[in-house]
């Protein structure tokens, strides 16, 4: 293989080559209210091929593994079409090397359908049970995939990883009012972080019928605590996107706004992202350019001191490459995307923060989020006002909204509680769900706004 | 292409030998995007793919298994045989149609046009935007893709189509201190556009009505959608709610709501596959059902909902050729494309008889919230301030929430002009009674 690849890719009039060559297999089964409505079995095999020709790019991808010299060839005369003056590519030394799958966890491959299928039914079983709930949708997803990736400049990786979800969405109606509650949770590769989930399970359904009574938020501006999982969202959309290189390289304003040494938070506030941390969604030993995986510090006590690259941007930009550069599948091209990104924990304790809170919103189990850079939203399904320091009535979701460069500087309090939610998924240029995770303790934020009526 | 007939034609006769009937959808695929990145072209793609999904039925129960990339056919089969035991019990039977109605969604200028000329078309657009705005800088992806769909099953029903799309679109960025400005907009059709890109034009309005800042604050407001805003916050929670299977397990709020009027009497909608040229069109859905245009609200009363074979066997209803696969799934009922009918009012005179209010162009985040309930809230990424029936300016730091059934219950005056939203909405603008507005103090 290592040698049919290094052919493939090898001796072209370009200033680089890359191959990848994909293996994956997923099984998923979906409960719907009483029924297995799907259970599915899909397998894939292809491959894709970049080429770079004085900063132009082509990018082929395909399922018929033939002729992979000719394929190279046909890419590098492609990015001839968009060439320009040079190619900024930072160098990275070329590695050899294989990552095997092989894990201490219980690998999802190792257990049959029906103990699967077992599991979910006693999971949507408790869903049904609780009065009040109309119908559940339960989805498993277990997959593998293995990634041989092949350079001009001599590397040669092989990475197999295995990732598995699970998502329960519990539905609840009184007349022709509709509630849900929902819950993600996921493992790298270890199906018994999938289990003994009976506790939580129980807790959105009966959320589910709770929210037919509670009422919407009224907006407006709130001190808004988060917990653990919105603020890995919140470390996610609200600053961990604009960290992304590729949006910044090219705009000379935006880099002058995103100078790193800016102050954009308190001394309290320092976010991370590490795809080093064992064991995560979010990890692998390289990223999709062969580019070794390492810890980066984005903001540090509340000052912006590093960003997340490509080895295009990182060139670009004159900074060092930070292995980055991820592929959905083998029908993408790398890009630069987060990987476990969290707000490092502080001194506080939760009562702390919500002790002194006259009147806030206390929000909770991450919904959604999305950026526009500036701006971000990200929702909450489960919230409560807080009333006099402490938790009071439950509400409807909320949606809360911030400004990346005003709300950062409103973080006036980070809990000691870190947690790292493991049911996220992340969406960029088409290429969704990338695993992810996000992660931090309980945070305060001032002056956040509030979507409702 | 050429090995995957022979392919899907083993798996066929294979799955047909082992189960008791079987049905096979393929499609190959070849999409030539071209991307240019702040005003330059940076790269050119070419994606060349190939899917196989087999569903079988065996002793009543559905099998299924999806491959890309070829491998043994009786791997394939085997796959989707080993799912069976878990698998729903099947209440419906393959469809035999040969006949589809003729919906054309193949041109052969899509085919024919070359990557370099696909690049003109997005260097002109970029050239035309920046002339109106000298310091924004553009992404722009210019796309052509060509599609064989070909679906063959036990019961004699067999349909093979072609379908090419093209696709060409904006994002502009205009950064000035730390305030950003998005503009943009997207068209797609099965057609080259030729002259015809309003993309242009949308962006350079999107700028014009930025010019000035204008402030609002919190409370209860009309609000007028544009096209792009009706396709960001109504469509997602419509799509559920008129979706059979939603229905059918009540978690949509539509259920057992047939016949009674919940919208406004100004509101029809229809899911519409049969419009020519339109992406989201098709001669049947992904189960070989013939297309049809399904009436979803007519005169604001509840009309239908959307079905496909399996889910319209449980519900005791008939398939409305709804059924979609998504990445060759399995197929479950979708719309293919939401169409709003036209009122009266142009845009100028909705600003005018409302006074004050906002418009929305863009609203981001709107998916995110109880969508099963009808529940929008979002940042108005684009939006603008209208005092005394003008359009005074854009407004930053705001929110607008509703819900689609209470909103779509008032509506003032729908638009006389629709326009298409990416593939999936036909709209006018919608001038909507009240929604709900949050803005920073």
């Amino acid at each position: 293989m290592r040698e049919l690849l290094h052919d493939a890719v090898s001796g072209h009039d370009a200033d680089y080559v890359d191959i990848r060559l994909e293996e994956a297999e997923t099984t998923q089964l979906t409960y719907r209210g009483q029924r297995l409505e799907e259970v599915g079995r899909a397998a894939s095999k292809g491959g894709s091929i970049r080429a770079l020709v004085k900063g132009g790019w082509a990018f082929m991808s395909f399922n018929n593994l033939d002729h992979l010299r000719e394929k190279a060839k046909a890419a590098v005369s492609q990015a001839r079409m968009s060439s320009r003056e040079r190619s900024d590519f930072a160098p990275v030394e070329p590695v050899v090397d294989t990552v095997t799958t092989d894990s201490p966890g219980k690998s999802p491959r190792s257990v049959p359908l029906g103990v699967k299928k077992a599991l979910l039914d006693e999971y949507n079983g408790i869903i049904l049970g609780t009065p009040g709930i109309m119908t559940s949708v339960v989805n498993y997803a277990d997959g593998l995939r293995r990634v041989v990736f092949a350079s001009s400049q001599g590397s040669y990786i092989e990475q197999g990883r295995e990732d598995v979800t699970i998502r329960f969405v519990a539905v609840a109606r009184d007349g022709g009012e509709v509630q849900q509650s929902g819950l993600s949770v996921g493992s790298r590769d270890d199906l018994s972080a999938l289990e003994g989930l009976h506790h939580e399970v129980t807790e959105t359904a009966r959320r589910a019928v709770e929210l037919l009574k509670a009422p919407p938020v009224k907006g407006g501006e709130y001190t808004v605590i988060l917990d653990p999982v919105l603020a890995g969202v919140f470390a996610h959309e609200a600053f961990g996107h604009l960290s992304e290189s590729d949006f910044i390289y090219e705009d000379k304003r935006l880099q002058e706004v995103m100078v790193l040494g800016r102050r954009f938070g308190g001394k309290h506030l320092s976010i991370v992202d590490d795809p080093t941390m064992p064991g995560l969604r979010g990890s692998y030993k390289y990223d999709d350019e062969g580019t070794p995986a390492r810890k980066s510090y984005l903001i540090r006590e509340g000052v912006l001191v590093g960003r997340l690259h490509s080895r295009e941007t990182a060139a670009r930009m004159g900074e060092a490459p930070t292995g980055n550069a991820r592929a959905l599948s083998y029908r993408h091209p790398p890009i630069v995307r987060m990987s476990n990104t969290y707000i490092e924990p502080g001194p506080s304790t939760f009562e702390e923060l919500i002790g002194e809170v006259e009147e806030g919103v206390y929000a909770r189990n991450w919904y959604g989020g999305t950026t526009s850079m500036e701006m971000f939203t990200f929702s909450a399904g489960d919230a409560f006002m807080v009333r006099r320091g402490k938790v009071a009535e439950p509400l409807r979701p909320v949606v809360l909204t911030g400004n990346l460069f005003a709300t950062l500087g409103e973080i006036d309090a980070v809990g000691n509680d870190l947690d790292m939610n493991q049911g996220g998924g992340c969406g960029k240029l088409g290429q969704a769900p990338l695993p992810v995770s996000n992660g931090g303790p309980h945070i305060r934020i001032r002056r956040c706004l509030v979507g409702g009526k | 292409m050429g090995a995957l007939m022979p392919f899907l034609h083993d798996v066929f006769s294979e799955a047909k030998r082992k189960a008791d009937e079987a049905e096979v959808f393929s499609v190959w695929s070849e999409e030539t995007p071209v991307r240019f990145e702040a005003n330059r072209l940076k790269e050119v793609q070419g994606r060349e793919g190939s899917l196989v999904a087999l569903r079988l039925i065996k002793g009543g129960r559905i099998g299924f298994a999806v491959v890309s990339g070829l491998s043994e056919p009786g791997a394939v089969v085997d796959m989707a045989l080993e799912t069976v035991p878990f698998g729903s019990e099947a209440k419906f039977e393959f469809p035999s149609s040969r006949e589809c109605p003729a919906v054309p969604v193949f041109d052969q200028g899509v085919v024919d046009t070359a990557a370099g000329e696909m690049a003109g078309m997005c260097e002109a657009l970029i050239a035309r935007v920046r002339e109106h705005t000298p310091d924004v800088l553009c992404d722009a992806t210019v796309s052509k893709a060509f599609a064989r769909v070909h679906i063959l099953n036990s019961r004699g029903g067999e349909v093979c189509y072609d379908k090419t799309v093209f696709t060409l679109g904006l994002d502009g960025v205009v950064v000035r201190g730390e305030d950003m400005l998005f503009v943009g907009d997207t068209e797609t059709s099965c057609r080259p556009p030729g002259s015809a890109s309003r993309v242009a034009d949308v962006t350079m309005w999107q700028l014009e009505m930025s010019r000035n800042g204008a402030r609002v604050s919190s409370g209860s407001m009309p609000v007028i959608l544009t096209p792009r805003a009706v396709a960001a916050c109504l469509a997602m929670p419509l799509a559920m709610g008129f979706n059979g299977r939603t229905v059918l397990e009540g978690a949509s709020p539509l259920r057992g709501r047939l016949g009674e009027r919940l919208f406004d009497t100004k509101l029809n909608l229809m899911d519409e596959a049969t419009t020519p040229f339109r992406p989201e069109s098709r001669p049947c859905d992904d189960e070989g059902v013939p297309s049809q245009s399904t009436v979803l609200v007519e005169d604001g009363v509840v009309a239908g909902f959307l079905y496909d074979l399996q889910t319209a066997g449980l519900a005791g209803a008939r398939s409305t050729g709804s059924g979609s696969r998504s990445r060759g799934g399995m197929p479950g009922p979708g719309v293919s494309c939401l169409v709003f009918n036209e009122g009266e009012a142009t845009f100028e005179q909705m600003v005018a008889e409302m006074g004050e209010g906002l418009v929305v162009e863009q609203l981001m985040g709107a998916e995110q919230g109880n969508l099963l309930g009808g529940d929008f809230s979002g940042n108005v990424l684009l939006g603008f301030k209208v005092e005394k029936g003008r359009v005074v300016g854009r407004v930053k730091d705001v929110m607008v929430s509703g819900n689609v059934y209470q909103a779509l219950g008032s509506i003032v005056a729908m638009g006389r002009e629709s326009r298409w939203v990416y593939g999936m909405v036909r709209s006018p603008h919608i001038w909507l009674k009240e929604l709900s507005v949050a803005a920073k103090a």
